[in-house]
């Protein structure tokens, strides 16, 4: 498969912030790749290199086997962008909006723009400044949606909608991925990034602490046993990747590293097991893990990021 | 009377809840803003003394200058009428019209940009949505302008004291009053319009206005009477006769205006939603026409560049028709005729006087070209350029649209004003309209170098502001403040040739051509390899 993005060893600085400390970022041809990160990470530095409004320091990045600063406007007919924060001209319609990026882009598809205008149930008339956070949001996602791209690029785009839009947004990003287009999916709902994402990226502080499918990455994380045991458990606690371990007589509690859970079993039946509760990981503890600080945890994060 | 309506009525103190928190607040963010317009507003009225003195040194020459301003309407037209030989009137007179101008801008800008700009930007909601009562950001807002207004007239006051006391705090009190009849007009303005640029170019063109019927009164009658004097408070301040046996009642009409005005603007404040005006926007038009970003940095522009062309042809007709009369007046002076002479050049009085006005239109043209060049940067700001330059347009066209309208619309304002200056003197329409092309290479130095501050350090691209400020200053004061030749200099515009009349210099007019064309060049060529800046 080809590579719709490639980043490597991107750094970026603002004065004294440093937005970027060597990101890396792969995205596949055809997938809808989820960018996940806390506030501040640097996902949207990331996506601004991408476009081409902000030139990196150092590091490589190419986008669509191009680069993205040099060829922006080649590229970016290519590209359709929605960011997370929607600004519109207060006296310009959403339909002349739509209109406008579509032809500044090539061209649009007048049909799916009607069909899109429909599903979001979007007002096409209204001014820029009369539209609501969520509505606004919309006008960008149905400029992007109606257009004929290969890549889109999405940062935060739900941000506003409600409820119902998001399953309509998750059906169109569903449909985008049919089509074999490529999608860059910046978000925070976890539900959307399970749903709709075939693999993560995962940053922190500028740097990618984490990449692969959901199911890779539950693999990485901790597994909560609850068991009661038939006989005084031994050994746990010097069982690599067991970490909380709560022995009250013969309950025992713990929680283990996803790749160790084979060790701890074993060593859960040589005591004899009476009941047994093993939790998987869900998508939320997944990503704290990722998002909280390093209190701690520097020496794993960096493990992880050198993987 | 239900639960629900007796509640939205709220008792008085209430509405104001908040108030002196948001005066603070309004004061914390202006603090570079107000000190700026005040001192330099306070300046050039307490510079004035000592000019005049060297210019109308005898008692003489004064007689000869009251004599001439009884005789010549035009010249009464711009500065309005003398009423007395001291110094300290004189100043009143030289002074006066251009002091309440400055207190009015300053007024109206404080009071939409606390107001209306706080509402069309969304910080209002969040503002209202804490312990602030419906009223209080109106309030603060007007509170703010008011202290500005009154630190003026104190220091106006205090500063021209030695020319007698009473008519220096009549004279600073006349310059607050009219600053605070804007403000409160100002106020009324931002309740009807959803845009705060809107409400600053109606408030501003309210205020030529009232700047054209004045000087249209005192064209009409040697002593501030007519009515359209009394019409505009510009006119009131001349008519409160400062230092000239003040009649301090005048000072009620300043007042009068200000409470009503500031009334109707409460009740109107009071009776709608916040962030929404009387005049709600109409729907668009659900399929657009707009297909390039030049196209759209047209749609952008058009409204403004329509209010300043009105602006230019008005003002072109308004000095053509003065221009017959001025000459006649300024021949009798020396000293007048010296100011003249530096604004205009050598030649014939109504060639100097049309090089005068020209000069000034030129001038003006260049705070045109500043706000258009910086639409780049305020789109930029807001978050709508990324969006733009994310799709298939490069930076560079996204720019020119933008550059085209700004250089273009000066050309067309220049043309406008040379057209109406020809309609308002009837002749020499040929001269005019070199007169005033010639302004073009001085004013585009200027848009130069907003553009090249908006494309290099876009941090600091509203310098580009203060440059313009500074320009205009020297333009308009420079001469009769007989400024050394060094400072003139700086200014682009004191290297164009003084036409009509004056020697046409082409290399003059080439180097500031080829100056701004650098200035471009270099700006666009750092627009193209810096950062583009995120909200």
């Amino acid at each position: 498969m080809t590579k719709a993005i490639t980043v490597s060893g991107l750094h970026k600085s603002f004065g004294r912030t440093h937005a970027l400390d060597g990101l890396d970022l792969d995205v596949e041809s055809g997938e809808v790749h989820g960018f996940l990160g806390p506030n501040g990470a640097g996902k949207s530095t990331t996506i601004r290199v991408l476009l081409g409004l902000l030139r990196a320091d150092s590091g490589a990045a190419q986008v669509l086997g191009r680069d993205p600063w040099a060829d922006a406007v080649e590229l970016h007919r290519r590209i359709a962008y929605v960011p997370g924060d929607v600004t519109l001209w207060r006296n310009l319609s959403g339909g002349e909006v739509i209109d406008l990026y579509g032809r500044l882009r090539g061209g649009l598809d007048k049909r799916r723009r009607a069909e899109l205008i429909e599903r979001f149930e979007l007002d096409p008339t209204k001014k820029g400044r009369t539209y609501s956070k969520g509505n606004r949001q919309k006008v960008a996602l149905v400029a992007a949606f109606a257009s004929d791209v290969d890549l889109l690029i999405l940062d935060e785009p739900t941000s506003g909608l409600d409820p119902l839009m998001e399953e309509v947004f998750q059906r169109c990003v569903a449909e985008e991925r049919e089509r074999g287009r490529t999608i860059l999916l910046s978000s925070h709902i976890l539900s959307e990034v399970e749903e709709l994402c075939d693999r993560v990226s995962i940053i922190r502080k500028g740097r990618t602490v984490e990449t692969g499918s959901l199911a890779d990455l539950r693999h990485l994380t901790r597994t909560s046993v609850t068991a009661e045991l038939a006989g005084p458990p031994n050994g746990l606690s010097h069982l690599p990747g067991v970490h909380d371990l709560d022995v009250q007589g013969r309950r025992v509690r713990l929680q283990v590293d996803t790749d160790k859970l084979n060790d701890v079993l074993k060593s859960l039946s040589d005591s004899g097991v009476r009941s047994l509760t093993s939790t998987p990981p869900t998508l939320e503890e997944l990503f704290l893990r990722h998002y909280q600080d390093e209190t701690g945890e520097t020496g794993e994060i960096s493990e992880v990021a050198a993987r | 009377m239900t639960a629900a309506t007796f509640a939205v009525r709220g008792t008085g103190s209430r509405q104001l809840a908040g108030t002196g928190t948001l005066l603070r607040f309004a004061l914390r963010r202006d603090r570079a803003m107000i000190p700026i317009w005040v001192g330099v507003n306070a300046l050039m009225v307490l510079s004035m003394p000592n000019t005049l003195k060297g210019l109308y040194d005898t008692a003489a020459q004064r007689a000869d200058l009251l004599r001439q301003m009884e005789t010549n309407a035009s010249l009464r037209a711009m500065t309005g009428p003398v009423f007395d030989d001291s110094l300290g009137a004189l100043t009143a007179w030289r002074a006066g019209v251009y002091a309440g101008a400055l207190a009015a801008v300053m007024s109206l800008l404080i009071v939409v940009r606390h107001t209306r700009d706080e509402e069309e930007s969304g910080r209002q909601e969040m503002i209202s949505a804490g312990m602030v009562g419906r009223r209080a950001p109106l309030t603060a807002a007007l509170l703010t302008a008011a202290v500005a207004n009154a630190v003026l007239a104190l220091l106006v006051a205090g500063g021209l004291a030695g020319q007698g006391a009473g008519g220096a705090l009549a004279f600073g009190l006349g310059i607050a009053g009219v600053g605070m009849v804007f403000a409160t007009m100002a106020a009324i303005v931002a309740q009807f319009t959803e845009s705060a640029r809107l409400a600053r170019g109606l408030t501003a063109g309210l205020l030529g206005t009232a700047f054209v019927l004045r000087a249209a009164g005192d064209s009409a009658t040697d002593d501030g009477s007519s009515v359209l004097t009394w019409v505009s408070p510009i006119g009131w301040l001349e008519n409160l006769r400062a230092f000239a046996d003040e009649r301090w009642w005048v000072l009620l009409l300043f007042a009068g205006a200000a409470v009503v005005q500031g009334a109707v603007a409460y009740e109107l404040a009071g009776r709608r939603d916040v962030g929404m005006s009387f005049l709600p926007s109409r729907p668009g038009p659900a399929e657009g026409r707009l297909a390039t970003a030049g196209a759209l940095a047209w749609r952008l522009q058009r409204g403004s560049v329509l209010g300043w062309s009105i602006g230019f042809l008005l003002a072109g007709v308004v000095y053509g028709g003065m221009t017959e009369g001025a000459a006649d007046l300024v021949g009798d002076n020396d000293n007048a005729r010296e100011i003249f002479q530096r604004m205009g050049g050598q030649s014939g009085l109504t060639d100097a006087f049309l090089a005068a006005m020209v000069g000034m239109l030129g001038l003006v043209a260049a705070l045109y070209i500043v706000a258009s060049v910086l639409r780049l940067h305020g789109e930029e700001t807001s978050g709508r350029a990324e969006p733009v330059l994310a799709n298939s347009v490069g930076r560079l066209r996204w720019a020119a649209g933008h550059l085209f309208v700004a250089f273009g619309g000066s050309v067309l304002l220049m043309l406008l004003a040379a057209l109406g200056l020809a309609l308002g003197y009837g002749k020499s329409a040929g001269p005019i309209l070199a007169a005033c092309l010639v302004q073009l290479p001085a004013i585009w130095v200027i848009g130069g170098l907003a553009v090249l501050l908006h494309g290099v350090s876009p941090r600091v691209a509203t310098a580009a502001w203060g440059v313009a400020g500074a320009v205009l200053l020297i333009g308009w004061i420079g001469p009769a403040l007989d400024v050394p030749q060094a400072v003139l200099d700086v200014s682009p515009f004191g290297h164009l040739p003084k036409l009509p009349g004056g020697e046409m210099e082409w290399g003059a007019v080439s180097v500031l051509t080829g100056v701004a064309v650098v200035l471009v060049g270099a700006g666009l060529a750092g627009l193209r390899r810096r950062d583009v800046i995120s909200s």
